[in-house]
């Protein structure tokens, strides 16, 4: 797999977000220079690179709270330029700088994103995801005074609660010790499988990557430099593990430009 | 507009007044003191006067109402503070929510928050000093209203100012009622100020509604048509104020204001 900007391979009628020349400046700065890619259903994508590579401003074009330079965004086939309410109705997210509201409980946070995001039979959902993400003995407690391991996972119930047919998830497992973050994994992974929607991750934990992620993306200066298997690519590009292509990404991007 | 995505920005509020003691008292306290101090005052004023004036209705009267438009844009100023002090814009704005949904919620916290404030002056200034609101008969009713609108768009421009200007800038928004009351002639006419501040103060919805309170309250007639003038450029304070919301909304979108505004933490 090679060069940029890459477009990913799922069908037409299989993509939960299509994603075509996506730019966004701030005056002379480039911080995502042309980015088009795709997200299928039930089709995990990774979204790698150093840091300042342009991951969360990608991210956050696709939330819908900044607006790009240029480029489309469509979820769904929604675009979301055009409608965001409806666009973003099918998305959520979760991300290790936007925890929840640490004066609310966890099931105060749950209701009132619940409204917001226009979840039928809120109460269920609720519960649902209270025992699916073992959080029910937490339910009436301030997310404030939970752990980290804790407010990730109620983070990712708040994520989960509209059944989102695009999951953003920004460094999910950052903050987490290892046992807690491979918990959270085959959670994230069980609801992927589950539902219908594809998923966006963003990780700086290349094990993690190739344990979760069907397919990568390596972001560096703002475009898309590679995009693959995790599980395949660092061979396709002489490098032994995952890891190792992360650093050649980050420290020698041009080496891997038009590879 | 869906109305549960309003009515979350009001439980949110719900939840968290409901559960502190730190929120629930300054709904009340601070005007419940103004009420008590000036009931005082009054009541000394009254004993050294010529015998047949009252300050009650006239001071007293002026203080309760200008507290309560002070309550109501604090009313939407803390619900939006509230999203600033948790930093939870990334997560608001990025449900479906429009700004118009947002906007209504913080409005209608506000309603809630402010009603007990009044009512809790209304009680103080009625049971202890003898304040009666029904001295100005129906027109209490246009004139809460006025105050009231106006107090929505003092609120809306306030949360706007923060929201362009970044956390800090709530100290800009809770002396905005103090800075305006000279202006507006809260205790004294409008023909008592230089020339200068008596134009600021025909701008003010609010002077339209303490000169009619005056009159009334002194028997002279008063221009309905006045007030009515007064209601109309509070409600085009509403729409500037929203418009300038939108506005700001807008800026802090393109330029990324808001991830960065939950992002302070971790930059």
């Amino acid at each position: 797999m090679s060069a940029a900007p890459r477009t990913a391979t799922a069908g037409e009628g299989a993509r939960v977000l299509s994603v075509s020349g996506l730019e966004k400046r701030y005056g002379e700065t480039v911080a995502v220079d042309g980015v088009s890619f795709e997200v299928g259903r039930n089709e995990i994508v990774g979204l790698l690179g150093p840091n300042g590579a342009g991951k969360t401003t990608t991210i956050n074009m696709l939330l819908g709270v900044l607006e790009p330079s240029a480029g489309t965004i469509r979820i769904e086939g929604v675009d979301l330029a055009a409608e965001r309410s409806r666009a973003v109705e099918r998305t959520n997210f979760a991300a290790v700088y936007a925890p929840l509201p640490g004066n609310l409980t966890v099931a105060q946070n749950l209701r009132v994103f619940g409204l917001l995001y226009g979840v039928k039979r809120l109460s269920g959902r609720i519960d649902a995801l209270l025992e699916q993400l073992d959080l029910r003995r937490f339910r009436d407690r301030r997310c404030g005074v939970l752990s980290s391991g804790e407010q990730t996972r109620v983070a990712l119930a708040k994520a989960m609660l509209n059944d989102p047919q695009l999951l953003l998830l920004d460094e999910p497992t950052a903050s987490l010790d290892p046992a807690t973050a491979r918990d959270v994994r085959g959670k994230i992974r069980a609801c992927a499988a589950a539902g219908t929607g594809g998923v966006l991750w963003t990780s700086h934990n290349m094990y993690e990557v190739e344990e979760v992620c069907d397919r990568v993306l390596f972001l560096s200066r703002g475009r898309i430099l590679l995009e693959g298997d995790p599980r395949t690519l660092p061979g396709e590009h002489g490098k032994g593990t995952l890891e190792e292509l992360f650093i050649t990404v980050a420290r020698e991007p041009l080496a891997l430009e038009g590879a | 507009m869906r109305p549960g995505r309003v009515f979350a920005i009001v439980l949110r509020q719900w939840y968290l007044v409901r559960g502190s003691f730190s929120r629930i008292v300054p709904l009340f306290a601070w005007v419940a003191v103004d009420v008590v101090l000036w009931g005082f005052i009054t009541r000394w004023l009254d004993s050294v006067a010529a015998p047949g004036g009252s300050f009650v209705p006239t001071l007293l009267g002026a203080v309760l109402l200008w507290d309560f438009l002070a309550r109501v844009m604090q009313g939407v100023t803390m619900a939006f503070f509230e999203d600033v002090w948790s930093r939870n814009f990334l997560n608001v704005f990025a449900t479906p929510i429009s700004i118009a949904e947002y906007v209504s919620g913080l409005v209608l916290a506000s309603v809630a928050t402010s009603a007990l404030g009044l009512a809790v002056m209304l009680v103080i200034a009625t049971g202890v000093f003898g304040l009666s609101l029904l001295g100005y008969g129906v027109l209490l009713v246009p004139f809460l209203l006025v105050l009231f609108l106006f107090g929505i768009a003092l609120g809306i421009t306030g949360a706007a100012l923060v929201l362009r200007l970044g956390p800090a800038a709530e100290w800009f928004v809770w002396p905005i009622p103090a800075v305006l009351s000279p202006f507006a002639g809260v205790f004294y006419p409008l023909a008592t100020l230089p020339p200068w501040m008596r134009a600021v103060g025909r701008a003010l919805p609010p002077s339209y509604v303490f000169e009619a309170m005056r009159a009334i309250v002194g028997g002279r007639a008063f221009s309905g048509a006045s007030l009515a003038w007064g209601g109309g450029l509070a409600v085009l304070y509403i729409l500037l104020a929203s418009w300038i919301f939108v506005r700001v909304h807008r800026h802090a979108v393109r330029t990324g204001l808001i991830a960065r505004y939950s992002a302070e933490s971790v930059s």
